[in-house]
């Protein structure tokens, strides 16, 4: 669908490589061309996620005729199977092969933090739209100056609903989430809020990511705790609340962002209904931008947007602003990196502008699973209805940059569980 | 073919493969170096398979090893991105024996598929270790490396990278093949043949079995040592079971008990998923056919196909014969 087979399959590797050799002697890119790579998962199973991805970019590209302010925009896919080591291997390959001017992706925190180093290696602009690994835009950052987020840290929006979940009055909560650095970091993020303003987590679970039956683990929540707190990702996402509630579950149940994000909201049952979660888009949202992007959305894919697809459309949309801002000419890397960081933007998740270490400031949204109709959709469905928005939040939450970069990355040991029993 | 012709016709397609080198783009040169690197691990368990007959499973464990030293090595204590890297290389090796030495202990006793399934689950517990033992490992994160080593000659630069991995390619198959060709690799490729005939004349097969093991062990951290310093990242994704399928594969696709067979085969591997991968989205599909019509029309690999013509050959020469006497009577 995205490549051409340029040279007849050869019959030995090192036919092939002559053939490789001598079709790159075709020179590199022209000077109004702006070549992009973007990394997802197109097997396996986060494929579903890295379809909405490609699509989010893909739809800005299409709207604007793949014309960046003269610029001619040439998108090149690869799939990173879900793997940070193949995902290396291809950005390998679309930087040394393809020549982008930048690699954008990565879907799994981990793939983000094997990423980030080959932008710095091969000077070459990374912009992880999805990748939300902490340490990115934090005590790495100096390590990585082509990288540019445009997406979250983990724990970015879970600050907020630490706060949130006080608000509400829960004193204990358990938390349960996927066993990997996004897991640790939204939970911790969480825990850290949460515990800051009084609650107590008395116990953390942590399945294995990717893991298909709870059986084994929702027996173990403690019955004395007020709420869940959980963090999914993928396919576990549909997969908990279903078997949470078939154990009779009662507790009030809120999640990290990507537990109900809209990638596989609307396959999940009533059961998760009256749910909460925090993140910084909701499709739900209701400002005339995104009722028009859901609805142009779910026109062309035929499903309602996530916010892996529209974290790439809003991407796209600022890269755009870039190059108009340059006339369609690439800026070079460095200075590429420095006009997106000082960008201010109003896009589809709402106003955004970057910190100084290049990650997005931005408002927080907490969303309760109901089920209605929405923008003119016959059938009622299930949305994440905003709540209650927190305006221009920052990855350091109210604790000040020099304060939380004291600490360490949140992990499976920080914070420490110091009410668990 | 005479053994000297075949030697001539490996170091002329060596010296072909460095002088297209000189000619290949810098994405070119890194999937060659990656060739290259699991042509050594394929190599190592030809050892295994091709000549003594035991089907390992667990080949990605020695290739792990030495890669996740490399890397702990490097970012722990910043040691082996000096001239220290030969120190790095040689305890890589001895990792991958000293690794390959205690799960020998509990695979040689079993053959066939016992074997094979032990040696994967001995893998799995090294991949299991890689995902698990965060502190060490950084888990499912892996490690990122901070460079390539620089004594003098840096090693960051891929072509210079490509010539010490080509140089110890060529050496591992140099030892390799004196080892194959040595009294102990006869006695090896006896006990593929009949373990139990090698026994009655008087062989320790166990013994045999076992240093096999353990070169096909050292051999494959000396790989991991290279990937490590390759990619720039170990992740328990490399550690994988799919990466000892891959080997296995390799092998066996270039054909078993050949030595260059193995990096025919990685080169073919490396070439369909790093390259056909970016080019069309059913590559899978392709490598599944190659391997499919390998194991139906050559048993014997590619490495099997000059010896297949003859054989075709030798019988269609007969029945020619017979047609033109049956037309002159």
């Amino acid at each position: 669908m995205l490549r051409r087979l340029t040279t007849e399959l050869p019959r030995s590797f090192t036919l092939g490589a002559v053939a490789l050799g001598i079709g790159l002697a075709s020179g590199p890119a022209g000077a109004e061309e702006l070549r992009i790579g973007f990394l997802a998962p197109m097997t396996g199973i986060f494929a579903q996620v890295g379809k909405d991805m490609s699509n989010g970019f893909q739809m800005y590209l299409d709207e604007v005729g793949n014309d960046f302010a003269g610029a001619k925009v040439v998108f090149i896919l690869e799939d990173g199977q879900g793997k940070p080591p193949v995902n290396v291997r291809k950005a390998e390959k679309l930087i040394r092969q393809d020549k982008v001017h930048m690699f954008i992706g990565g879907l799994l925190a981990s793939t983000g933090y094997a990423l980030a180093p080959v932008s710095t290696r091969l000077k070459t602009v990374y912009i992880p739209s999805v990748a939300a690994a902490d340490d990115l835009t934090q005590r790495q950052a100096s390590k990585y100056p082509y990288l540019m987020r445009t997406g979250w840290t983990s724990s970015q929006p879970n600050h907020p609903f630490g706060e949130w979940a006080c608000a509400q009055g829960y004193k204990k909560i358990v938390t349960i989430g996927a066993d990997y650095a996004f897991g640790y970091e939204v939970v911790g993020g969480f825990q850290k809020a949460f515990e800051d303003c009084g609650g107590k987590v008395i116990q953390k679970i942590w399945p294995p990511l990717g893991t298909k039956d709870f059986g084994p683990f929702i027996p173990t929540i403690k019955d004395d705790a007020d709420a869940i707190f959980t963090l999914m990702v993928g396919p576990m996402s549909l997969q908990f609340p279903k078997q949470l509630a078939a154990s009779g579950n009662k507790k009030p149940v809120l999640g990290g962002g990507t537990s109900y994000d809209e990638f596989v909201l609307p396959s999940m049952g009533d059961e998760s209904i009256g749910h909460y979660s925090a993140l910084q888009y909701s499709a739900a949202l209701e400002t005339p931008k995104n009722e028009a992007f859901v609805k142009k959305y779910r026109e062309k894919y035929g499903k309602v947007p996530s916010y892996y697809s529209e974290t790439n459309y809003t991407t796209a949309q600022m890269i755009h602003e870039i190059m108009k801002k340059t006339g369609g000419k690439w800026p070079g890397g460095e200075k590429f990196v420095q006009m997106l960081a000082g960008l201010k933007l109003d896009t589809v998740r709402g106003p955004v502008h970057f910190d100084e270490l290049r990650n997005p400031v931005q408002n927080v949204y907490i969303r309760k699973v109901e089920k209605k109709k929405m923008f003119g959709f016959p059938d009622a469905e299930l949305w994440n209805v905003v709540v209650k928005t927190y305006p221009d939040v920052g990855q350091f939450w109210k604790y000040g940059k020099d304060k939380f970069l004291k600490q360490p990355v949140y992990s499976r040991d920080f914070p420490p569980c110091k009410y668990c029993e | 073919m005479s053994e000297r012709t075949k030697i001539l016709i490996v170091v002329a397609a060596l010296i072909v493969l460095l002088i297209v080198m000189q000619f290949a783009s810098s994405f070119v040169i890194l999937l060659v170096t990656q060739a290259l690197v699991f042509a050594i691990l394929a190599m190592s368990l030809d050892i295994l398979l091709g000549y003594t007959g035991l089907p390992s499973l667990g080949q990605a464990a020695y290739l792990g090893v030495g890669a996740y030293l490399t890397a702990i090595l490097a970012t722990k204590y910043g040691f082996g991105l000096g001239s220290s890297f030969w120190a790095v290389i040689v305890l890589g090796i001895l990792l991958g024996a000293v690794t390959a030495a205690i799960f020998g202990l509990f695979a040689i006793r079993a053959s066939g598929v016992y074997f094979l399934m032990i040696t994967l689950a001995l893998g799995q517990c090294v991949w299991g270790l890689a995902y698990r033992w965060n502190s060490l490992t950084g888990g499912d994160n892996g490690i990122n490396m901070p460079g390539r080593p620089n004594f003098g000659i840096d090693l960051a630069h891929d072509m210079t990278f490509f010539y010490v991995v080509f140089g110890f390619f060529v050496a591992a198959l140099a030892a390799l093949y004196l080892l194959v060709k040595s009294p102990f690799g006869r006695s090896l490729v006896g006990i593929r043949e009949s373990e139990l005939r090698m026994r009655i004349l008087g062989y320790n097969t166990w013994l045999h079995k076992y240093i096999a093991f353990i070169i096909a062990g050292a051999f494959g951290g000396l790989a991991g040592v290279l990937w490590a310093f390759l990619n720039g990242l170990v992740s328990p994704e490399d550690v994988i079971l799919t990466t000892s399928v891959d080997a296995l594969l390799m092998v066996v696709l270039g054909g078993p008990g050949t030595l260059v067979g193995g990096a025919i085969g990685a080169g073919v591997v490396v070439f369909l998923r790093e390259y056909l991968s970016t080019l069309v989205e059913w590559w899978q599909y392709a490598l599944g056919g190659v391997y499919v019509l390998t194991i139906l029309y050559l048993p014997g690999g590619l490495m099997g196909i000059p010896e297949r013509i003859r054989q075709r050959r030798a019988l269609s020469a007969p029945a020619e014969q017979a047609k033109a006497v049956s037309v002159s009577q």
